[in-house]
């Protein structure tokens, strides 16, 4: 018949169907014969798990939104009857707020393997293009989830972040005024941050779909940053690599279930169990622990509207990565010198977390800023010159080469094989 | 010597002549795993959704009996649902205890619908139970049907004084919910 697809399944009930809509094929080729890089190491698995913690959040945001009134006089009330009454409220509400730490925690080394791999390197440009615009939509998501308990922190963090849009020149405080539907934080926010923090895990979910969709036209990146060269560089992705991340997904498991059953308020600020109060601010202001690097690079700039955009362009340095960096070689392994450059920027972001949850205040005010200096540094100057200068070394052949043997060692003679092309 | 085995077995998806393997063990054991773990976190999510701890608390009220002389009826809320609790004559006591069990569509004693030595109270949600219309009959102007109990105006079912069902649509009696008595004056529903 015209039309259809033409469906190897073998049972006549799944054949119609993927004979109409081929899912079932779609599936098996997409995640069970997927030719994937047979030496992939365990920071590969960080992209599954940051999918399986996704349909966490979603599902427990879901059952979560049964029981919550996104009204200021009973948002916190309905969270404490969440936690009290409601049967395996406080598992939901935990697994949600511990969820959200971990989902930061997973991208964020998600990210880290990019960087230290070359996974951002031509042909993946778009890929990591489109993780950063997921690393923006999760971080609006949790800001507005945060506000939504409507405890100190959540209201005061709310005022604090929307009131940076004031520093938009001309528009500024129409943009403020608009964000918030009314002339502070109000009942409006609260009410339109909970139907767009339903709204934004569905984009997200979208855009996960992109991103894999990307990657499975590139085929994914390795350890050793060179391309695939024959099928005997690959493994099919099921069972290889479903195995594998399963026994990552296991290893989650434990540490989140640790984290959620005996230190739930762990990543939580104790002045968010009280109510908020518009006419008292914390003594502290200070934002869940996945948004302290921004917040101290906001804070060192003692200029508003420089700070914001520092701020932001901490993020949008991200995106120009790909063209940031000049090295022809991908992977870390292989980079005698940026091998041990990388590690300064974890660290950085690791001082500049700790900067933001202390006042802006010295030496905590200096440590910021020369930390902000330094990350901005790697991207704009460290990563150019290193990669241009650099002399990198011999790549392997081909991933199975180094494994499978090749002939021994090369004669004094033979001439180091040519950089790949980008 | 006696065979240990009589036959070898054969594990699923293997043909004759192929023991059960190791590995089909470990699948076995893996996959009743998974199912236990999805179980494990599938159960949370759905009894999330049954009554809360303050939807239970809120399951009782207390009827003060005082206020209603005999022959007469209210309605009394009872999570979220008409209690008719009626003040029976000694005729319709009488009428209620007379009916032979073979009559009945849903046969009931009178005695297993009261309480002992307060006869004269009739407690009974005041639901239809053909499609939960609530019925007439607790104002004496209200039509009682033939059995001088409540009439159901959607489709015509009529209760008797015990508030059990003697004419159709409706298959059973008007349920009797969980009560006590306090004191002579007051019950506790729920």
């Amino acid at each position: 018949m015209a039309g259809l697809h033409k469906s190897e399944i073998k049972n006549p009930v799944l054949n119609w169907i993927d004979s109409r809509l081929p899912i079932i094929t779609l599936m098996q080729k997409e995640y069970g014969a997927f030719p994937t890089p047979k030496n992939f190491n365990y920071w590969w698995n960080f992209g599954a798990l940051a999918m399986v913690i996704l349909g966490i959040m979603v599902v427990t945001g879901i059952f979560l939104a049964m029981n919550y009134t996104p009204h200021k006089d009973m948002a916190f009330d309905s969270v404490e009857r969440i936690m009290r009454d409601v049967n395996f409220g406080w598992l939901l509400r935990y697994a949600h707020a511990n969820g959200a730490s971990m989902f930061f925690i997973v991208v964020y080394v998600h990210m880290f393997r990019g960087l230290y791999y070359g996974s951002y390197k031509a042909p993946r440009e778009l890929l990591w293009m489109l993780g950063v615009v997921l690393l923006l939509l999760m971080m609006a998501t949790a800001f507005m989830g945060y506000v939504l308990p409507w405890g100190q922190m959540s209201y005061w963090g709310a005022t604090v972040i929307t009131n940076l849009f004031s520093a938009i020149p001309l528009v500024g405080d129409s943009v403020v005024t608009w964000l918030w539907g009314g002339f502070s934080v109000d009942n409006p926010t609260l009410n339109r941050f909970f139907s767009l923090h339903y709204l934004l895990p569905f984009v997200i979910l979208g855009m996960v779909f992109l991103h894999v969709v990307a990657l499975h036209i590139t085929g994914s990146n390795n350890p050793l940053g060179i391309d695939v060269k024959s099928p005997q560089d690959t493994l099919p992705f099921h069972p290889y690599y479903t195995v594998k991340d399963s026994v990552g997904i296991c290893l989650f498991f434990v540490v989140y279930a640790i984290i959620v059953f005996f230190f739930p308020d762990l990543f939580g600020d104790p002045d968010n169990y009280i109510p908020a109060n518009p006419l008292q601010t914390p003594a502290d202001i200070v934002p869940e622990w996945y948004f302290l690097p921004f917040y101290a690079i906001l804070r060192s700039i003692p200029n508003k509207l420089g700070g914001v955009t520092m701020m932001f362009g901490a993020i949008a340095v991200l995106f120009v990565l790909p063209w940031l960096d000049l090295s022809p070689v991908r992977s870390a392994r292989f980079r005698p010198i940026y091998k041990w450059v990388f590690w300064l920027l974890p660290i950085s972001c690791v001082v500049l977390g700790v900067v933001g949850a202390h006042k802006p205040e010295d030496p905590w005010l200096t440590i910021g800023r020369l930390a902000t200096l330094y990350y901005f540094a790697h991207f704009l100057v460290l990563l150019p010159l290193i990669g241009k200068f650099e002399r990198p070394l011999p790549l392997p052949e081909s991933i199975s080469q180094p494994v499978l043997g090749g002939g021994g060692p090369l004669p004094a003679s033979a001439v180091t094989k040519p950089m790949e092309k980008p | 010597m006696a065979d240990t085995m009589s036959a070898t077995t054969h594990a699923p998806g293997h043909g004759p002549g192929q023991d059960v393997t190791k590995r089909d063990f470990l699948t076995l054991v893996t996959v009743s795993a998974a199912a236990i773990g999805v179980g494990a976190i599938a159960w949370p999510l759905i009894d999330s959704m049954n009554p809360s701890a303050d939807v239970l608390a809120l399951s009782s009220v207390e009827v003060d009996l005082a206020p209603i002389p005999a022959g007469q009826a209210i309605t009394a809320v009872w999570r979220g649902k008409p209690i008719f609790v009626r003040h029976r004559t000694p005729d319709e006591i009488k009428a209620a205890e007379d009916v032979t069990l073979k009559q009945l569509i849903d046969p009931a004693p009178d005695s297993a619908r009261v309480k002992a030595g307060h006869d004269q109270w009739l407690v009974v949600v005041g639901i239809c139970t053909h499609l939960g219309c609530i019925p007439l009959g607790n104002k004496p102007t209200d039509p009682r049907g033939d059995f001088g109990g409540w009439f159901c105006p959607c489709h015509g079912s009529q209760y008797d004084t015990s508030g059990r069902v003697r004419h159709g649509p409706a298959p059973a009696n008007l349920p009797v919910p969980p009560y006590a008595f306090e004191s002579d004056t007051k019950i506790k529903i729920g």
